[in-house]
Formats: structure tokens, sequence, C-alpha cells
């Protein structure tokens, strides 16, 4: 695609061609690869002010580091030349940027009107009892982690759970149970 | 059975997120018509003279909207497509972007060709992952194919659409929180006027549409205006999607003329209540929309009948609860919601809608007083028509028609609360 002109005049600032930090996490150092930094050139190409891209960014940094860290924050906003603050005003705004490390399989379950409805609680509980974590934990392996969320916007197979990216739906506790053995004995879904 | 026309993909059997299916049949013609032959402000009468009225939820008229944006500014018009899909009971955007993506670009191109625009975004929903790749190959594959880029249609004219994800916020889909969350800040409506249309994203002319808004305006361009208002009210028609949800035997998304009855759609459409179980009350546009008792679905689902019966037709989406259901412990889940997605500028609604949803809970929860029941409807009363956007009055507004309809449940939680405390 054809980039659009840009603002030069909001430009990101020299530090997004050279980057300086290297903190370190569990996950590694808080650097792109040079692979996703490729792909953040090509995320700027698609606004007409490189801020616009932030919300992108977060996504790609939450892709390669697995959560958004203090240091991920840091590095972003080094990276795009805003305030730190900014950075984590936005972080902090939308609920699907994780502040914290989620499990490898991060269980979303839908608990608003028309899941609850149509059973979402007992999906809901299934899945807390046979982990044994309530909403907002994860289990002491890192496996699993437990979430109720609001409307997914598959009311019409209600109820539903999100797995990482993955919408499961039209469940009964029976598929949820069958599903979470699955993935507890690490099978393809 | 009728035609469809929006989900015209149920009647194929070819795939239509690919694009040579959906150029095989007939796809993309229309939009190569526009851009070679009809001019833009005849394309913005034709969407003017079919009554489309906007899918959002608010139904304003699309062709009207269009005619405010600003002239002679020197700066380009951006046309957003509302791919927010978030208001609970609300799944119909889902089944055009999943399985005919292509359409949904189709009629992004033409409404950007009257518009004025080279430059369009989708913002789709964080969680529509799939949804948000489905798009993202179909525009890639406009693009291979020419209809896209710097040579639409080797006319030397240019249009990009982008697909924007965002990341969890329902107050995004109120267009200026959308506005705001597409420039990397906090979705945070902004006080209005100005409109988009005057002062939008980055500063410049915007319109903001619906995902359903737009498909229409391909198959008004493509079969005129005249066909379109010839199904359903003449001041409001077309085809629609209704998403009915809940206690019926069969859930899902139906095509059906706009006005269709809310009976039909639910006992017909639907497949009627579940065995053994009878209706007793239904939110016809997604859950900000005022409630309906069983005795009063006989109505037109139409953007002005729905209204006339003291609810509104919303999204559309279709709430369907029959007798099992606590009508106190429903409205808990859709008061949590709204305090959870108020994005805390205006103090009415950050303040109101904690209250609404801590006064519910203890009335769930058997902790409920009379006076609870006052409080209640007088913080929702707070709330209507005092702040920046009408979240505030999505919120309050379930809350009086529940209390107004479904009183007796209320009352009688009080009564049980009172009784357990003496006992
Ligand atoms: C709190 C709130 C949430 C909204 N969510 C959506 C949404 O998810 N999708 C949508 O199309 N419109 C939504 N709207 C309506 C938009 O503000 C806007 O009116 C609409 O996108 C305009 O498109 P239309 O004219 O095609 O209907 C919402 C409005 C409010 C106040
Ligand atoms: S009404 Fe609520 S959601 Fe809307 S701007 Fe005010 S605080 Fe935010
Ligand atoms: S209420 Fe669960 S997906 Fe809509």
């Amino acid at each position: 695609m054809r980039p659009l002109r840009r603002d030069a005049s909001l430009e990101t600032n020299p530090m997004s061609q050279q980057t300086t930090t290297n903190k370190a996490t569990d996950s590694g150092p808080v650097v792109f690869r040079p692979e996703a930094l490729a792909e953040y050139h090509e995320i700027l190409t698609h606004y007409p002010e490189s801020r616009a891209a932030l919300g992108t960014v977060l996504w790609l940094a939450q892709r390669e580091f697995g959560w958004i860290s203090p240091a991920v924050e840091q590095y972003i906003s080094e990276l795009m030349g805003l305030p730190r603050a900014w950075v984590e005003g936005v972080v902090s705004f939308y609920s699907m940027y994780h502040r914290r490390p989620v499990g490898r399989s991060h269980i979303q379950v839908c608990t608003n009107l028309s899941c609850y409805l149509r059973g979402a609680e007992d999906i809901y509980g299934a899945v807390s009892k046979r982990l044994d974590i309530e909403a907002g934990e994860t289990t002491a392996d890192g496996k699993f982690s437990l979430e109720r969320v609001e409307c997914l916007g598959s009311c019409g197979t209600a109820p539903m759970l999100q797995l990482n990216d993955q919408f499961h739906e039209n469940l009964t506790v029976e598929q949820v149970l069958d599903l979470l053995g699955k993935l507890e004995r690490g099978e393809k879904l | 059975m009728q035609e469809k026309v929006l989900l015209r993909y149920r009647d194929l059997s070819v795939d239509l997120k690919m694009i040579d299916n959906y150029i095989e049949s007939g796809g993309y013609s229309t939009a190569r018509r526009v851009f070679s032959e009809i001019a833009p402000e005849k394309v913005i009468e034709m969407v003017k003279e079919s009554n489309l009225r906007g899918r959002g939820g608010a139904g304003f008229p699309t062709g009207l909207k269009w005619t405010f944006l600003a002239k002679n500014t020197g700066k380009p018009n951006y046309l957003l497509c509302n791919a927010d899909e978030s208001e609970p009971g609300t799944f119909k955007d889902r089944a055009i972007i999943e399985n005919d993506p292509h359409q949904l670009l189709e009629g992004m191109m033409i409404s950007a060709h009257a518009i004025g625009c080279t430059n369009a975004y989708i913002y789709i929903r964080g969680e529509f992952a799939y949804g948000a790749e489905v798009l993202k190959r179909a525009i890639a594959e406009a693009c291979e194919k020419g209809f896209l880029g710097n040579d639409v249609f080797g006319l030397g004219r240019e249009l990009n659409i982008h697909v924007h994800r965002g990341a969890g916020a329902y107050i995004c889909g109120e267009e200026t929180g959308l506005i705001e969350s597409l420039e990397g800040k906090r979705a945070h409506p902004r006080i209005k006027p100005p409109f988009p249309a005057v002062y939008g994203v980055f500063g410049c002319p915007t319109i903001v549409n619906n995902v359903e808004t737009l498909a229409c305006v391909k198959h008004i361009v493509e079969r005129g205006p005249a066909w379109f208002k010839a199904i359903g009210p003449e001041t409001g028609p077309g085809p629609k999607l209704y998403g009915v949800s809940g206690h019926v035997r069969n859930p899902g998304v139906f095509e059906l003329p706009m006005g269709t009855s809310l009976r039909e759609i639910i006992e017909v459409h639907a497949g009627g209540m579940r065995e053994g179980r009878q209706l007793k009350a239904v939110i016809p546009g997604g859950s900000s929309v005022p409630i309906l008792r069983a005795d009063e679905i006989d109505i037109a689902m139409d953007f002005d009948s729905v209204a006339k019966a003291g609810s509104m037709l919303g999204s559309a989406g279709i709430i369907v609860m029959d007798d099992s259901t606590d009508m106190v412990a429903a409205l808990r889940r859709v008061s949590h919601f709204y305090h959870h997605e108020s994005c805390g500028q205006c103090t009415p609604c950050r303040e109101g809608t904690g209250w609404l949803e801590k006064i519910v809970t203890a009335l769930d929860e058997g902790r409920g007083t009379e006076e609870d029941l006052r409080k209640l409807d007088n913080v929702a009363k707070g709330m209507l028509g005092t702040t920046i956007c009408v979240l505030s009055d999505a919120a309050a507004m379930p809350v009086r028609s529940f209390l107004d309809k479904f009183g007796e449940e209320f009352r009688a939680a009080v009564r049980r609360s009172a009784g357990a405390a003496a006992a």
C-alpha cells in the first residue's frame, strides 16, 4: 500500500531509527527483533501522524513480549517519541493490553446478558473449578489465566469464551472441560 | 423465501471471502461503474433519495450526514467504518465482516468516492482478531487487482483502506471516542459541536458510518434508491439485519425487510421460546434501549415504530428473556457493564453508573431496601441528558424501564431482604 504523506512536524524522533534501550525482562531484552522493527515501520505508513499508530504498535509489542511491562512502555515511548505517561495512559485505558503476564492459555468467559441467559455462569464456574483459579488469576504453572469479559459480539452463539485470539461458541460444560483437557495435555485443538 | 442481499453469502455455495468468487458473482462492478461514470454528488443524491438511515444505533439519515461535510477546507476528508460492534446483544456486523468482506469494501469505496476521501479506516474491535485478518486479506486482494491503491480501476485515482484494530473498550463505538482512539489516545468522547463532519480525525472533515450502513450503500447504488425505498417503511427502509439472542430456540442473525414485526422475528425466524417456556421480556435494540414486556411485541421493527412504542431500534440486537429470567439479576449484568465501560470524563456518568451497579447488586444479593429503590430511580433520572456522550443515558434507560415494567420483581426483592433481615 502506498504510504500516506506524513506531516514532518509529527514525525517520530531520531530514537525511532536507533534502538538504544536494552532493558531486560523475563522474556528477554526489550527491543524489537529486526522483523518486528520492519513491521513497526510498515505500520507507521498507515497513518498521517505517527502517534496514531500507537495502538497498533502496542499490539505488535504484546505479540513480541507477551505483555506490556513497564520496560516495554518505556521502550515504546522512546521508539515513538511519545511521553512515557502518554503510553501508559493508553495502555491502561484498553482492557486487552496485558499489564501483567497472563497464562499461555488466556481464557475469557463472556458473562454479559445474552451469554448469562444461556448459562455463562455454568461455563465460568466449570473453568474456575477445574483450574482452581478465579477471574483475574493465573495458575501457578503459568499455563492458564481466567477472566470474565463483557459482550464479545457472539450473543447468537452463546455461551462463549475467547481462548487467546480464538472464539469458542455454543458451549456446553462438557465441551469446555474437554477443551481444558486438550490444553492441559498440550493437544491440538 | 425472500432474496438475501446483505447476507447473500448464505444463499451462495461459493466462498465470497475470495475475491475471484466475489467478482464472478457480480462484485466490484458497481464500484467500477461509480468510479468511472458517476459524479460524487450524484451518489450522495442517490443515498439521500433512498432514505437510508444509519444502522449503528441512532438511525441518522446517511445522505444528510454526508452533506454536512465541511467544504473547501484544504484538508483531506476521511471515511471511518465503525466496526466496533460492542453493544451487548449485537452481533450483526460480524456476519458481514467474516463472510462477505468485499461487500463492505465495495460499499466503502462507493462512499469514499461520494465524499471525496482517499484514505479510509475500518476501526474493528480488538476481540474480532479473525475479522480483522479477513478484512486485511480482502484489502490485500483488492489492492492486487488494482481496485484499491494509487490507481483505482486504472483511472489514476487514489484510495487506500486501512484496518485499525481496537483493544477493548466499548466507548470506542461512540464516534468521537472512536476518532480519539484512532488518533492514538484514550477513547474519551469529544464535546459536540464541532461534529466530526467538520472537525473529525486528525482535525479533518470525517464521516463515521456503521458496517451495515456502508454495505447498504453498495446495494442502493447498484439497484437504485427506488428498490431500497420499496422495502419496509419509506421513512427508513431497506433490508435489515436483526440479531436475536437469549431464550429462543434458534438464535442468530436474520436479514428481513425493515419493519418486520418483532413477534414474527421471535416466533417464526428465531423459532420461538424453548420447550415449556413463556416469553417474559424483550430488549429490542441492544442492552441500552428500554425493555418491552411480552404483551408489547406486536410492533414493527423500524426506527419510528419502535420509538413510538417507547423503546428504540438501536442496533437491532434483540435480547429475548423467558419466564425463567430473574429481572433483578439480568439488570445487574447490564448495570455492571455500563459501570465498567464509562470512560470517566463526566461526573454524572462516572458516579452514576457506579451507584446503579452498587444498588442493583445489593438488591440482587438480598440486601436491598425501599430507600434503594427510590435512590435507583433518582440516580438514573439524574444521568439523562447531562453528559458529553450518551453512554450515561444508555446506562440509565434500562434501569428506568426495568423498574417501570418489572417493578414488582424489584419490590419483591426488597421484601425478601426485609424478611431475611427480620428472621
Ligand atoms: C456508547 C456508544 C457506543 C456505540 N457503539 C457503536 C458501535 O459499536 N458500532 C456502531 O456502528 N455505532 C456505535 N455507536 C453509534 C456511533 O456513535 C455512530 O452514531 C455510528 O457509528 C454512526 O454510523 P451510522 O450513521 O452508519 O449509524 C455507539 C454510540 C454510543 C453512544
Ligand atoms: S457520558 Fe460517560 S462515557 Fe460518555 S464521555 Fe461522559 S463519562 Fe465518558
Ligand atoms: S453477551 Fe456474550 S457475546 Fe454478547
